[in-house]
C-alpha cells in the first residue's frame, strides 16, 4: 500500500512539469477561451456576458463567411496539390535511382525555411511588374500575364503552388512508408504478372493508406490556420479581401479590433470545423484505409 | 527499371529539383545584384560590372537603353543633361517635336547606328553624368556585390538585437523542451503508477486544440503576469513538456529493455538517476530530433512573437525581417530584402547539412509512427 503511493508520487513527480504546465497554459485558456466566447471582451476592461451575441453575429458576418469561403476554397486547391506532388515525388525518389539521398536533400530544404523568409521569396519571384515569373514570361512573348498577388483571381493558387514549395516534408515521411512497402507483396504481384500501375494501385497505395490518411488529416487541420504566408505577404485580407483566411481574420479581430469575445467563438467555430472535416475524412476513407493484421 | 521508364524518372527528378532550387537560386542572384539590375528585363542571373570611358576617364558606370535606329545624341537648348533623339526629327539643326514648338538642339554626336553596332546609353553610378557610346566600348565582368550582406544588415537597423533574441529563444525552449519532455516521457513510459493512463490520454487529447482557441486567455494571462513586450511568453512554456515531443520520446524510451532499470533499481539506483544516466544517454538519437526541430520552430516562428513582442528591439528575426519590408525602403530595395532573407535561411539550411542524418530519420519517425 505504501509502495504504491510512494509509486503514484514518483509517477506524478516526474510528470510535474506537464501537468503545471496542461493547467496553465492549456485548461484555464480553453475554459477562460469558452467564457469569452459568451463576452464582449477587449482585453483592458472585464469581459461582460452576452450570451450568445458573438456566435449570432458570427452567422450575420459576412466578412466571416467570406473568410470562411476563402480558406476552404484555398484548401480544395493547395491540399489535393500537395498530396499528389508530394506522393509522386516520393513514389520517384523511391525508384533505384542513383544520388537519391541529393534528391531527397533538395525537395526537404526549402520545408525547412521560415515561413516571413519564403513569404519574402515568393512576393519577388510573383511580383506582377518585375517578378522572375512574370519577366520570364514576357520574354517567352506572353505580354499580359496576370498580377499573380495583385488580381483576386489569382491570389489563392497563387499562395496554393508557393505552399507545394515546401511539401518536401510530406515527400519524406511518404518515402519512408514506401520503403515499409513489403517486398514480398510487390514481388508475389509480379510474379501473378501484375504492371507497374497495377501494383501501385493495388499493393503500394493500400501499404502505405494509414500514412496518407494520417498526412490528410494533419493538412485539413493546417491548412484551416493557414495564416502567415497570407498575412506576411498581403499584410491583411489582399486584394478584394481575397486571402482574408479563417485564421487571419480571427487575428484580426483579436488584435486589430480587440473583438476578444468574438475572436474565441470564431476560435471554437474552428474547432468544430476541424472536428466536421476531420470526421469527414475519416468517414469518407473509412473504406479506402488498409490496416495491416486486420 | 529499363530504357524508357528509368529515362523518364530521372527527367522527373531533375526537373523537380531545378524547380525546387529556383526560389533559392533566385534569391541569392538578387541578394548579390546592384539595385538597378534587380529591375533588368528580361531578368539577369548574374550580377555584372560595366565599366566604360565617360568623362574622358574609365570608371564603373550603369548602362541605360540599346539604341539601334540612327540618332543623334544632343542637348536641348536650357537642359542639363544631352538626350538620344531620333534623327528624323531634326532639321537644320532644330528639332522638331511631333506637338508642340520647335526646340534648337546642340548636336554632340551622330550614331550612324545599325543593327550590327548598337550603342548604348551610360551614365556614372549617380545619374549625373551621361554619355552615349559604342555598345563594344562598354566591358562588363561578373561582379557579386557580397557588400549588400552589410548594407542589408544596416538597412534591417537592429540586426544584432534580433539575432541575440532569436537565439537566446532557441537556447532556452531547445533546452526547456528537451529536458521537461524527456523527464515527464520518462514518468509516462517507464514508471508503473496510478493514474498514468489517464493521464496520457489527457496528454494525447491536448495535442488536438487548436492554437487558436487559447490564444486570446493566454493572451490575457501573459498580461496580467505584466510579460506582454518581453520574451518570457515565448519561453516559459517550453519548460513544461510539450505534448508532441512527450509522446515521441515515450515511444522511444519504451523500446529500452525494462530489466536494465531493475538491474539498476537492485543495484541501489534511484529512479532519477536511472533517467538521467541510464536512459537518457540511451535515447540520445531522439533527444537530438527533439532539440533539432524545437530549435527550428523556435527560430521560424512568426504567429507568437507578432502576439507577445511590442517593442522593436525586442523583435526576433522572423519579425525583423517583416518589419524590414513593411517599414523601411525594403519594399522596393529587393537585393537587400532578398540578401536579408538568405541571412534568416543560411543558418537552417547550415544546421540541415550538419544533422541531416537525424531530420530525415525524425521526419520519418514522426510521420510513420504517430
Amino acid at each position: 500500500m505504501t509502495g504504491d503511493r510512494r509509486r503514484t508520487w514518483l509517477g506524478l513527480a516526474f510528470v510535474s512539469p506537464w501537468l503545471l504546465g496542461v493547467a496553465a497554459f492549456t485548461a484555464y485558456p480553453v475554459a477562460a477561451s469558452l467564457y469569452y466566447s459568451f463576452c464582449d471582451y477587449d482585453v483592458l476592461s472585464k469581459p461582460v456576458w452576452v450570451g450568445l451575441l458573438n456566435y449570432r453575429d458570427m452567422a450575420s458576418d459576412s466578412v466571416f463567411w467570406k473568410s470562411v469561403g476563402n480558406t476552404l476554397i484555398f484548401n480544395l486547391m493547395a491540399l489535393p496539390l500537395g498530396l499528389v506532388a508530394s506522393l509522386a515525388l516520393a513514389l520517384l525518389l523511391n525508384q533505384p535511382v542513383r544520388a537519391r539521398g541529393v534528391f531527397r536533400a533538395i525537395y526537404y530544404l526549402p520545408s525547412l525555411v521560415p515561413a516571413v523568409a519564403s513569404a519574402m521569396i515568393w512576393l519577388w519571384i510573383l511580383n506582377g511588374r518585375l517578378g522572375l515569373l512574370n519577366t520570364a514570361l514576357g520574354a517567352v512573348g506572353v505580354h499580359h500575364p496576370p498580377q499573380w498577388l495583385g488580381d483576386p483571381a489569382w491570389t489563392k493558387p497563387s499562395l496554393a503552388v508557393m505552399s507545394m514549395w515546401g511539401c518536401g516534408n510530406t515527400v519524406v515521411i511518404y518515402l519512408a512508408a514506401l520503403q515499409g512497402v513489403p517486398r514480398s507483396l510487390l514481388e508475389a504481384a509480379m510474379i501473378d504478372g501484375a504492371s507497374a500501375w497495377d501494383r501501385l494501385i493495388h499493393v503500394t497505395l493500400p501499404a502505405i493508406s494509414p500514412v496518407i490518411y494520417f498526412n490528410l488529416i494533419i493538412g485539413i487541420i493546417g491548412g484551416l490556420q493557414v495564416f502567415v504566408s497570407a498575412f506576411v505577404m498581403f499584410g491583411g485580407p489582399g486584394p478584394d479581401r481575397s486571402v482574408l483566411f479563417y485564421a487571419v481574420y480571427l487575428y484580426e479581430n483579436a488584435f486589430e479590433y480587440r473583438q476578444m469575445g468574438y475572436a474565441c467563438a470564431m476560435a471554437w467555430m474552428l474547432c468544430l470545423l476541424i472536428l466536421a472535416l476531420t470526421w469527414l475524412a475519416s468517414r469518407s476513407s473509412r473504406r479506402l484505409v488498409y490496416y495491416q493484421g486486420e | 527499371m529499363r530504357g524508357p521508364a528509368k529515362f523518364l524518372t530521372y527527367a522527373l527528378l531533375l526537373g523537380g529539383a531545378a524547380v525546387f532550387i529556383l526560389p533559392f537560386a533566385w534569391m541569392l542572384s538578387t541578394a548579390l545584384k546592384p539595385l538597378d539590375q534587380t529591375l533588368a528585363q528580361p531578368p539577369e542571373w548574374l550580377a555584372r560590372r560595366y565599366d566604360a570611358r565617360l568623362g574622358g576617364r574609365l570608371q564603373e558606370v550603369r548602362p541605360g537603353a540599346l539604341v539601334t535606329e540612327p540618332s543623334l545624341w544632343a542637348r536641348m537648348r536650357g537642359a542639363a543633361q544631352p538626350v538620344v533623339l531620333a534623327a528624323a526629327s531634326v532639321r537644320g539643326g532644330a528639332w522638331q517635336p511631333a506637338a508642340g514648338p520647335a526646340m534648337p538642339v546642340e548636336v554632340l554626336k551622330t550614331i550612324p547606328a545599325s543593327a550590327s553596332e548598337p550603342w548604348r546609353e551610360i551614365s556614372d553610378l549617380s545619374g549625373g553624368q551621361k554619355d552615349v557610346v559604342p555598345a563594344s566600348s562598354v566591358s562588363s565582368h561578373i561582379s557579386p556585390r557580397w557588400e549588400n550582406f552589410p548594407r542589408a544588415i544596416r538597412a534591417m537597423r537592429r540586426f544584432p538585437r534580433y539575432l541575440a533574441n532569436t537565439l537566446v529563444l532557441c537556447v532556452l525552449n531547445v533546452v526547456g523542451t528537451v529536458l521537461s519532455s524527456a523527464l515527464v516521457a520518462y514518468g509516462f513510459a517507464r514508471l508503473e503508477w496510478r493514474w498514468r493512463d489517464p493521464l496520457f490520454g489527457l496528454l494525447l487529447a491536448t495535442m488536438m486544440i487548436p492554437f487558436p482557441v487559447v490564444m486570446v486567455p493566454l493572451f490575457a494571462l501573459f498580461r496580467w503576469l505584466g510579460w506582454i513586450g518581453t520574451l518570457r511568453p515565448l519561453w516559459v512554456g517550453s519548460f513544461c513538456a510539450n505534448a508532441f515531443n512527450v509522446f515521441l520520446l515515450r515511444q522511444f524510451f519504451r523500446t529500452i529493455p525494462g530489466d536494465l532499470s531493475e538491474a539498476a533499481r537492485i543495484d541501489g539506483c534511484g529512479e532519477f538517476r536511472i533517467f538521467w544516466q541510464i536512459i537518457l544517454p540511451l535515447c540520445q538519437p531522439a533527444l537530438v530530433v527533439v532539440a533539432l526541430f524545437t530549435f527550428m520552430g523556435t527560430w521560424n516562428d512568426f504567429l507568437g512573437p507578432l502576439i507577445y513582442l511590442t517593442d522593436e528591439r525586442d523583435f526576433t528575426l522572423a519579425l525583423g525581417l517583416r518589419a524590414m519590408q513593411t517599414t523601411g525602403s525594403g519594399g522596393s530595395e529587393w537585393n537587400y530584402m532578398m540578401a536579408a532573407s538568405t541571412l534568416v535561411i543560411l543558418p537552417v539550411v547550415a544546421l540541415f547539412f550538419v544533422a541531416q542524418r537525424s531530420f530525415i530519420e525524425g521526419i520519418a519517425l514522426t510521420g510513420t509512427k504517430a
